[in-house]
């Protein structure tokens, strides 16, 4: 702050105190809290208020009490959460989906960005670039509507099937393919995207680097080891970091679009149980419960991994 | 040595082979699905359920598409979907502006805590039922500005646009408004805002990506068809194949219905990406532009 020469240091106020300082350079910059006003009050409203609507993870929700007004009812609703049956199966189904999609798609980005890094035709790598990038602009709703009609009954995969003089597959139908519907189409959507992070990572590798490699003698596959990898590690580090925290987090929107009542069994995962004890069957009350489960169980492993990432590896988010 | 160099290029030579190899793969992977469900869009209905349809359109013709410009539900769904777009675009991009700007200028008294106020949601927030009380309590359920208000702001595209304001506009500039007697205000549009092009071009196409793919908050908030997006009417025609056999009058012989409502439904979903992927080529520079500049720490 003292390197800078605004107006307001330009006053001779060595006489006041700090505090008083301060205060003249916040009226000086009223104009500036003015304008965080609106971003401010919208702010409150529409993320503030709701964390107060949490308190109804512990009451019993009445429309004509309202939210401060239902009685409390302690921990009812987490009880009835850990000894429901559905319980074992919604952590199940969450964690398996999201550390099954972790782990399918942790490599494909990498691979794929050395791949392009590497090639020498730079027409090659603009157009693979271009392409595997697009299906991130794809709407959830329009990438989960393309699998749902091509691997429907009469869709063009079970068409190849029956043209082979196989049986068609119920791929939706089935339980023990949602998984890797899900991941498979996951990683189509999103690899090229996923990419670009690895990719701007290797563009600044000097390459210095790399000619010192060759000049002790080592191949490309040795250079990809020993240059390419290590500069890539802490960028794949803090997206793990990101992802390990999220793992009760796994979207509602693609799970609860790709859901039927047949694969139910196999894709009922936390957020969309959430959406269907609370506004399908309005037990406002309990569906608050999960999700603040859903929530805090969050945070908690994102402060964990964090700090095990940081001793272990000195990269951390914060 | 002759031995080790020859060794060398060989390896070399195998690397490149397989890196090619598995670039066009990757090409072939994306674009495959995609080429299929646009020709199934353009394609007879008859040699579609016969499964001839591969990668190109068998019978060319445009029928899907005039029985969608002709479906009430589709072309309501492209109005509303238009009205979201520009007016959330427009209100995001002055939001997110106003916020970023003097969380960015140095010497501002409780900066940092009005800024943890901001960063704090992004961690932590009510959850489904809290929020959804809130708009119900507000009125906004059920009204087009559900879509709008309720995501006026990114907390994240904030804090990007404020390290392009810390990253990109010299201090030196803004110092020198002031010297000139400009208020934080003019200096902000005269000196800021002039400067602000790029970032104001990636963040209108971040958010109206957004807005055009919304789906949750329109399943969320809006139960009438009036109202409907298009994201919202697309999952209604492939989840339910009766709601738009109601709808298209125009289709006359009766065993047909099956195999052209299955056209239809590749049809709306190409149109539904249209827009998207005209843009495509646009939204691929200025989006890899904001991924870094998002990335640089602030």
């Amino acid at each position: 702050m003292a390197e800078t020469t605004s107006r307001a240091q330009q006053v001779p106020s060595n006489r006041l105190s700090p505090a008083r300082k301060q205060c003249r350079l916040a009226l000086r910059r009223w104009q500036l809290y003015l304008m965080l006003l609106l971003p401010l009050i919208y702010i409150i409203i529409f993320n503030y208020i709701p964390m107060f609507g949490i308190q109804l993870a512990f009451k019993n929700y009445n429309a004509r009490l309202g939210i401060w007004g239902s009685p409390w009812v302690g921990f009812k609703h987490f009880q009835n959460l850990f000894k429901s049956a559905m319980f074992g199966r919604l952590m199940y189904n969450t964690i398996s989906l999201s550390l099954f999609g972790l782990i399918a798609g942790f490599f494909p980005p990498i691979i794929l960005a050395i791949a392009i890094n590497e090639t020498n035709y730079p027409k090659l790598r603009k157009i693979t670039q271009l392409v595997t990038y697009a299906p991130h602009f794809l709407s959830v709703v329009v990438v989960t509507s393309i699998v749902m009609q091509l691997l429907s009954g009469t869709g063009i995969v079970n068409t190849l099937i029956a043209n082979a003089g196989g049986n068609t597959i119920n791929f939706l139908g089935d339980p023990k393919k949602f998984k890797t519907i899900y991941i498979i189409s996951g990683i189509w959507q999103g690899v090229g995207y996923d990419a670009i992070m690895y990719i701007a990572a290797l563009t600044a590798i000097s390459p210095e680097l790399y000619e010192a490699a060759t000049v002790d003698g080592a191949n490309i596959w040795q250079r990809i080891w020993n240059v390419d990898i290590p500069s890539i590690m802490p960028t794949a580090i803090i997206l793990l970091i990101m992802s390990t925290s999220k793992v009760l987090n796994v979207g509602f929107e693609k799970v609860y679009l790709l859901q039927n009542s047949l694969n139910q069994s196999s894709s009922e995962i936390i957020s969309t149980y959430v959406y269907k004890m609370g506004l399908v069957n309005t037990e406002y009350g309990f569906s608050t419960a999960v999700g603040l489960f859903q929530s805090v169980v969050s945070m908690i492993l994102l402060v964990f991994v964090n700090t095990i990432s940081r001793k272990v590896t000195e990269t951390s988010l914060w | 040595m002759t031995k080790q160099k020859i060794k060398r290029s060989w390896d070399d030579r195998l690397f490149y082979i397989l890196d090619t190899i598995l670039l066009l793969f990757m090409i072939l992977i994306v674009i495959l699905p995609l080429m299929h469900v646009i020709s199934v869009s353009l394609s007879n209905s008859g040699a579609v359920s016969a499964g001839k349809v591969l990668i190109f359109p068998v019978g060319f013709n445009l029928n899907a598409y005039k029985t969608l410009l002709n479906t009430k539900s589709i072309t309501t769904g492209m109005t509303n979907t238009i009205y979201y777009t520009v007016m959330g675009t427009v209100l995001n991009i002055f939001m997110t502006i106003i916020c970023a700007y003097p969380l960015s200028r140095k010497n501002l008294p409780g900066k940092k805590f009005i800024l943890w106020i901001f960063t704090f949601t992004m961690m932590f927030g009510g959850g489904l039922i809290p929020s959804y009380l809130n708009i119900r309590n507000l009125g906004l359920l059920n009204t087009r500005w559900a879509m709008i208000i309720p995501g006026a702001m990114s907390v994240w595209n904030m804090i990007i646009t404020r390290t392009f304001f810390m990253n990109s506009i010299p201090d030196e500039l803004i110092e020198a408004g002031e010297i000139d007697g400009a208020s934080d205000f003019q200096c902000f549009m005269r000196l800021v805002l002039p400067n602000s092009t790029t970032i104001i071009a990636i963040m209108a196409l971040f958010y109206a990506v957004g807005h055009w793919n919304q789906y949750y908050t329109a399943m969320l908030y809006l139960n009438k068809p009036e109202l409907y997006n298009l994201q919202l009417v697309l999952r209604n025609i492939i989840a339910s194949t009766q709601a738009l056999m109601e709808q298209t009058d125009n289709i006359a012989a009766a065993e047909k219905t099956a195999e052209t409502i299955e056209v239809l439904k590749y049809a709306v979903i190409v149109f539904t990406s249209l827009p998207i992927m005209l843009f495509y080529p646009f939204l691929q520079k200025y989006f890899v532009k904001g991924v870094m500049v998002g990335s640089l720490k602030g």
